[in-house]
């Protein structure tokens, strides 16, 4: 049992990453990567967010939109976007109160990047991937911290590329965000090394 | 953006090359990167995008005057949402192989930044008709690129164009060798990257050595 949640783990963090392999949550991961504390500011968020997200969601998919949860008959899967970036704007919204309350510290550290988080696709695309795999609660919530690291992972690493590359001589049009684009294709090559890995 | 009205030939050209949504203004990337591996699912993912673009922001900019400033993305996500479902409705109805093919990627148009960006940016301030060139012209900016990418990709990567052979490979007796990168995730990075290069290159736009991230939205 063990093993099973913990190869979801393995592969939901480096084999199946969010932004390298499936491209998710790409504008704020090139937009917010410039320097790594910003970038690790946002990925805890994101850690956070979709360790939160993907279980609620996946607690909301179970009891009320899967076909038949309700009542016999009543499909109501077809409401699945809605409901889901319903339930993560409410989610970060709720979030935000609470660390404004409780944790100051923390919301002083995360706050800004907590807004940027609704319509980060990472979040939402982690939710859809729950839903079309079927996961059950546990794996969920696996599948939930593993997504939110890998993307978090990913987006610090390429900021520490990125506080290099401002040393570098590339051609005139090609500096800034074509760069980046090609150093975030190199990276991905890079973890496309792990796709062999079967556990 | 500036702040005079443009005219509606202007706010629906504009978008097309020098605001073009993915090399210009780098908005909408998750999706143009995933579904360009053929030419098919990048047209399909294109209009898509191009329909809701246009009318979300029709539709926004229709009710502005009554979304108070304080809920304004929730309105605006609602209103996406709605018609990412209608169309991925339509989708699963008239085409489900292709459905299938785009999984996720259809959901998240609502998170697309292309939708979002130009609901806050333009329909909250012009006219319903402008803001829906706008979103149709953001929209058509966004296929281009994305059928740019999928055209590349799929005729070096399988030989083929829309499923037709045109390069015929080495395993059919033809003479091309298909590049496997060209089909690999990594490989959308590059060509995108080229194209903001050649895009830089060629409207000689004054490239930042950072890109600036003044922008509100971002997904």
């Amino acid at each position: 049992m063990i093993e099973h949640y913990l190869s979801l783990f393995i592969k939901s963090v480096f084999i199946e990453n969010l932004a390298l392999s499936f491209f998710l949550g790409m504008c704020t991961f090139l937009a917010v990567s410039k320097k790594v504390k910003t970038a690790m500011g946002l990925g805890v968020a994101v850690i956070v967010v979709q360790t939160l997200a993907v279980p609620l969601n996946n607690i909301v998919y179970t009891y009320v939109l899967k076909p038949n949860a309700i009542q016999q008959g009543l499909d109501l899967s077809f409401l699945g976007y809605i409901t889901y970036i319903g339930v993560i704007a409410a989610l970060v919204q709720i979030l935000e109160m609470f660390l404004d309350k409780y944790v100051p510290t923390l919301y002083s550290a995360l706050g800004i990047f907590l807004p940027l988080i609704t319509v980060n696709c990472a979040i939402f695309g982690g939710v859809s991937f729950m839903v079309q795999r079927e996961y059950n609660f546990t794996e969920s919530v696996v599948y939930g911290v593993g997504s939110g690291l890998s993307w978090a992972i990913a987006v610090v690493l390429l900021a520490a590329i990125r506080e290099k590359l401002k040393y570098a001589h590339a051609p005139e049009g090609l500096n800034g965000l074509g760069l980046v684009f090609i150093t975030a294709g190199l990276m991905a090559l890079g973890f496309m090394s792990f796709s062999g890995i079967q556990l | 953006m500036a702040n005079e009205m443009p005219s509606a030939k202007e706010a629906f050209t504009r978008p097309l090359l020098h605001e073009n949504p993915i090399m210009i203004q780098v908005l909408g990337i998750c999706s143009s990167l995933a579904v360009t591996s053929n030419m098919k699912t990048a047209l399909v993912m294109g209009l898509a995008v191009m329909a809701v673009t246009a009318f979300s922001n029709l539709i926004i900019s229709s009710i502005r005057r009554w979304i108070p400033n304080s809920v304004r993305i929730i309105a605006q996500m609602t209103v996406i949402a709605s018609l990412v479902i209608i169309v991925d409705q339509l989708l699963k109805a008239f085409s489900y192989d292709l459905s299938k093919q785009l999984s996720v990627y259809v959901g998240l148009i609502i998170t697309n930044c292309i939708v979002m960006g130009r609901a806050e940016a333009f329909a909250m301030k012009f006219p319903p008709v402008l803001s829906f060139m706008d979103g149709l012209g953001n929209g058509v900016g966004y296929a281009l690129v994305l059928c740019a990418v999928g055209a590349v990709r799929e005729i070096f990567g399988s030989g083929t164009f829309f499923g037709l052979t045109v390069l015929p490979l080495v395993q059919n007796d033809g003479w091309y060798e298909s590049n496997g990168l060209m089909l690999m995730p990594p490989c959308a990075f590059f060509l995108i990257g080229l194209f903001i290069w050649l895009s830089n290159q060629a409207l000689k736009t004054h490239s930042k050595h950072e890109y600036d991230t003044s922008r509100k939205d971002a997904s």
